[in-house]
């Protein structure tokens, strides 16, 4: 089966991550820019952060098959640093051009602060304003309800498109308001702190999936990109046709990330085996 | 060995998991049976899980011995 990964940070995992990722049928993986685990100081950080995962990321993909794509942003936690951040901004268009990158992510919130808030609409204001998609990060654990709740106001606020914005990490507690608001959503599998393989599929059953995606988010921290794999067995297992799977699993990206013209990736239709 | 403080901090959050995968089992179980129009011919395997789920509820353990008790009411499950 042909599998997207639609988040997925690359620059924190090994070669070995992506010749399994391909071996598994893995086409894509999408990396938004995210939190190196620690504040970086300078704009020019960020920015060879960027050429990173715009350059050279996508060729450790390619040596294994697999597509790269990219997002640009600064992250929730560094928004704390209004200064940096409006000057990365000003530098972040020209990403734009990249040939893998999609758009501006992933930006959100984190303890929903007013600098985040403002940094958030920044980035937001800044996507529409070029035509760009949006992948918003929704807080962790204790934070997430009210974090999800503060994303969908500032969103409320502002002149969007709600079909070119992906807001992330979604569970049981969020998901209804982000579908009633008109957004994608996106389901992350942790092997700890987010949702499961398994609940990933209890909320594939029990809501429309038209603007799910799911993902593994594999990064420097206690994750595995296999989630995705994990849940796709698991919708199966439950009896869901090969179909219905690549729908959610391989089109749905397809349909999100395809609004961007790069992305060359078409939704696929397979017989039944 | 761990002090009671940092007994919390390290396993909180896998506990928290193990339970929302407990809850998502029994919402599973009530929309399939909501789905198909019936509950399961046996439900002791449900009924043990919200048995145990009583047990652990319980704030006074002397013997500290919830696994034990656990294992001994599943073994009654065939």
């Amino acid at each position: 089966m042909q599998i997207i990964q639609p988040h997925y940070h690359g620059i924190a995992r090994t070669a070995q991550d992506y010749e399994r990722m391909a071996m598994s049928g893995v086409v894509a993986v999408c990396e938004p820019a995210f939190w190196a685990g620690y504040d970086r100081r300078h704009p020019e950080t960020f920015i060879d952060y960027f050429a990173q995962i715009s350059e050279f990321e996508p060729t450790r993909a390619a040596s294994f098959g697999i597509k790269h794509f990219c997002w640009v942003a600064v992250n929730p936690k560094e928004a704390e640093n209004p200064e940096l951040t409006q000057e990365v901004l000003r530098l972040m268009p020209e990403f734009f051009n990249k040939p893998n990158c999609l758009g501006v992510g992933e930006t959100g919130l984190h303890k929903s602060t007013r600098n985040e808030i403002d940094s958030l609409e920044a980035h937001v204001d800044m996507a529409m304003k070029h035509g760009q998609l949006v992948l918003i990060h929704t807080p962790h654990l204790a934070d997430k309800a009210h974090g999800t709740k503060t994303v969908l106001e500032v969103l409320a606020g502002m002149d969007v498109d709600p079909d070119r914005i992906w807001i992330d990490h979604v569970e049981e507690q969020t998901i209804e308001s982000v579908l009633d608001a008109g957004y994608w959503a996106g389901m992350t599998l942790y092997p700890v702190t987010k949702c499961s393989p398994r609940r990933a599929v209890d909320i594939l059953e029990k809501y429309p999936t038209e603007r799910l995606l799911v993902n593994s988010s594999a990064d420097w921290g206690p994750s595995d990109p296999f989630t995705l794999q994990e849940s796709i067995m698991e919708f199966r297992r439950r009896g869901h046709s090969l179909q219905e799977a690549v729908e959610i699993f391989h089109n749905n990206p397809c349909r999100f990330l395809g609004q961007n013209p790069k992305w060359d990736i078409k939704p696929i239709t397979i017989g039944e085996q | 060995m761990l002090s009671p403080q940092e007994t919390l901090e390290t396993y909180y959050l896998e506990a928290r998991r193990d339970l929302l995968e407990i809850a998502a089992f029994l919402d599973r179980y009530d929309r399939a049976a909501e789905r198909d129009g019936g509950k399961a011919e046996d439900e002791s395997k449900r009924d043990s899980m919200l048995e145990a789920l009583s047990l652990l509820a319980k704030s006074e353990h002397p013997k500290a011995n919830r696994a034990e008790q656990l294992l001994e009411l599943f073994a009654k499950i065939n």
